[in-house]
């Protein structure tokens, strides 16, 4: 009785399948097959986008217009970045959108009113982040009330607060060198490129490590081919960016010069790097996923729910902070507008678009990346076309619809499949 | 030989309902012993007394000839008892590996240690002879039941458990699935757990079982070696308590 019978139609691999180039990609192919499209929309559908808005207007593919592609998209892809968390429950936030207003209204009247030094407004910003989170949090996971509606009535309530926090109405500029520069300054050349070879290194070496600390122990590990293939793109494209904005895009450029990576970039790719670490390498965000696709199972397993509830609200609306400061920052200013009209369905749309599902369990923080570049590209591309706000909400509205409709339909597939 | 796991005159009442009178159980290492009985009778009531999910009004727990106090799931785990329920409690949207270790994962400082959780779950499952699963990296939504079941036994046993409850482990499988399973509870057993085994299916039973115990409206009707007796009398204990001269002696009326 210590062998298992074969049973017929189920595979029964004899030896392990063996890890290459070929097999991960015949792997990839199987679970696009099986309904899990990963980022591959947002991918292919930045591809179409940009081809199609660099035939009709030249003007897009400018350096110039590359950089604000960057700025203009930041603040959303920050408060998409942590709309994942709460997503990944299957909750969703829609007062995120007005909680980067609170927020970047206490720097501003921080910063401007009290005239206090940067670092302290910003850890103000970020703390009452903290502290709207943690009672959203609270009012889903303990008193129970559905996400929906506690985060609609936020929705409403913090428009009401930066109203408050504003003096009804009035618009406080923001002219500290420090917050201003984060949205509209750049990096010195040097510094791009210094940081483009220490990302990349810095990639290659843990992917190598992983790789060699795995075959050592006689698991399956990663072939070479496949971590050259992915540094390799990685290189490319990152190479290609850092290359195009570091060009002069100066009108006059004996005046004044414009070069260098935006100051957005490396903060949104170091907290990429920090959320994405936390997802997929920490017990944490082992919880914040089994929590988001079995409840039960989780609170079973000896996880405290509800506490893992809690911290996603705290880190979606830490997120929406940064993601204020970052508004406020490109404005030089905050209003009573900060943060509202469509920021907070471009932020949803950009964790949507990127392969983030709406039933929980499934995203990842790269894909609200991914899904920013998308909307920041629409936005940027009806601007450049000459359409009015009135085309580009009604866009945007139905590559969201899209995307929650791809995100639905995929469930469906799978579930046919028998995978869910 | 003391058996590992004993109730001695268990009650448990759910308001004016009472659900467990007196109950005997016991369920000894390296044997399989079934416990059955009908709808209502009280079987899994009694193990979640034994997982320390329901306090227990009356009566005692020993585990391995001491008395013990099961307050907690987490008492229960201590000690080395672990229950697999029917509806198996794995997420689908994490890979083999990481449900067998959800909630104890293993870390190396604040991150987790991947490679350490995947060679001692594929140690378990290897010891387990369990070769059906393509890839412990596989997601669990692609599994079918029985592959299911087998994480669900395999996550239970990976914790140097001593007592392992399976609750009708095969009620949803099909034929080849139930004989895959019912060799790997066989299997359990030869390693020296004491496993109990709640089934319905009688053929189950009798495939598996070195014991037999049964309860009939929250009594203990008989506790039986498995050779000893016949399907028939199997099925007489479960529907009426009792069977010449096994089973409850006083007519018991609903």
């Amino acid at each position: 009785m210590n062998q298992v019978k074969e049973l017929p139609g189920e595979a029964v691999a004899a030896a392990k399948q063996s890890p290459s180039l070929g097999n991960s990609l015949r792997g990839y192919v199987e679970r696009l097959r099986g309904g899990d499209m990963g980022a591959l929309p947002a991918v292919l559908g930045l591809i179409v986008l940009c081809s199609a808005f660099a035939a009709a207007r030249p003007a897009f593919v400018t350096s110039i217009n590359f950089a604000n592609l960057f700025t203009q998209g930041a603040a959303v892809t920050l408060i998409a970045m942590g709309l994942v968390f709460v997503l990944l429950l299957g909750e969703i936030d829609l007062s995120a959108g007005f909680a980067s207003g609170v927020c970047a209204a206490v720097l501003a009247v921080a910063l401007s009113e009290m005239g206090l030094p940067w670092y302290v407004a910003v850890a103000g910003a970020i703390l009452t982040g903290v502290v709207i989170g943690v009672v959203l949090g609270t009012l889903v996971a303990k008193v129970g009330i559905p996400s929906f509606v506690v985060t609609l009535a936020a929705f409403l309530a913090f428009q009401g607060l930066v109203l408050v926090l504003v003096d009804e109405g009035t618009n406080i500029s923001i002219r500290d060198p420090v917050i201003v520069a984060v949205a509209n300054k750049n990096l010195p050349p040097w510094l791009g490129w210094a940081m483009y070879a220490g990302c990349v290194a810095v990639f290659a070496a843990v992917q190598l490590l992983r790789a060699r600390n795995r075959s050592r122990r006689g698991l399956a590990a990663e072939p070479l081919s496949l971590i050259g293939a992915r540094v390799g793109t990685l290189a490319l494209i990152a190479g290609l960016a850092v290359y195009v904005l570091n060009l002069e895009r100066s009108r006059n450029p004996a005046l004044v010069s414009l070069t260098g990576v935006p100051i957005v970039v490396p903060v949104i790719l170091a907290l990429l790097v920090l959320w994405t670490l936390v997802l997929r390498r920490t017990a944490f965000g082992r919880h914040i996923y089994a929590v988001g696709g079995n409840t039960e199972a989780a609170r079973r397993a000896g996880i405290a729910v509800d506490r893992i509830k809690i911290s996603a609200f705290v880190i979606c609306s830490c997120m929406a902070a940064v993601g204020g400061v970052v508004a406020a920052s490109r404005a030089s200013s905050v209003d009573p507008n900060t943060g509202g009209s469509s920021v907070l369905l471009y932020a949803v749309g950009a964790a949507v678009i990127g392969g983030t599902s709406l039933f929980g369990g499934k995203g990842r923080v790269l894909d609200a990346v991914l899904g920013g570049a998308v909307v920041a590209v629409i936005e940027n591309g009806m601007g450049l076309m000459g359409y009015g706000a009135s085309v580009k909400y009604l866009v945007t509205g139905s590559v969201l619809l899209l995307a929650a409709g791809v995100d639905a339909l995929a469930r469906k597939r799978a579930a046919a499949a028998g995978l869910r | 030989m003391t058996p590992l796991l004993e109730t001695r005159g268990i009650d448990k009442s759910f308001g004016p309902v009472k659900v467990l009178h007196k109950v005997e159980f016991s369920a000894y290492a390296g044997e399989v012993t079934a416990l059955v009985g009908d709808n209502g009778a009280g079987k899994s009531t009694l193990v979640k007394c034994v997982g320390g999910i329901h306090p227990i009004d009356a009566g005692a727990i020993y585990f391995d000839g001491r008395q013990v106090q099961v307050n907690s799931p987490r008492d229960a785990g201590d000690l080395g008892i672990e229950i697999v329920y029917q509806d198996l409690a794995l997420c689908d949207n994490l890979d083999i590996v990481q449900n067998m270790f959800l909630g104890r994962e293993r870390r190396n400082g604040l991150l987790l240690d991947e490679a350490g959780m995947e060679e001692l779950a594929e140690r378990t499952l290897s010891s387990l002879s369990v070769r059906t699963v393509k890839s412990i990296r596989q997601q669990v939504s692609s599994l079918s039941g029985g592959q299911r079941q087998t994480v669900a036994i395999a996550k239970a046993v990976l914790w140097n458990s001593k007592v392992v409850i399976l609750d009708e482990p095969t009620a949803a499988l099909g034929v080849a699935q139930t004989a895959q399973v019912l060799e790997l509870v066989r299997r359990l057993a030869d390693t020296g757990l004491a496993v109990v085994l709640i089934s319905h299916n009688m053929n189950d039973v009798f495939a598996v079982s070195d014991r037999i115990a049964a309860l009939y409206l929250g009594r203990t009707a008989a506790q039986v070696r498995t050779a000893d007796v016949t399907h028939a009398q199997v099925v007489e204990l479960i529907t009426s308590g009792r069977s010449g001269d096994l089973g409850l002696k006083n007519g018991v009326t609903p």
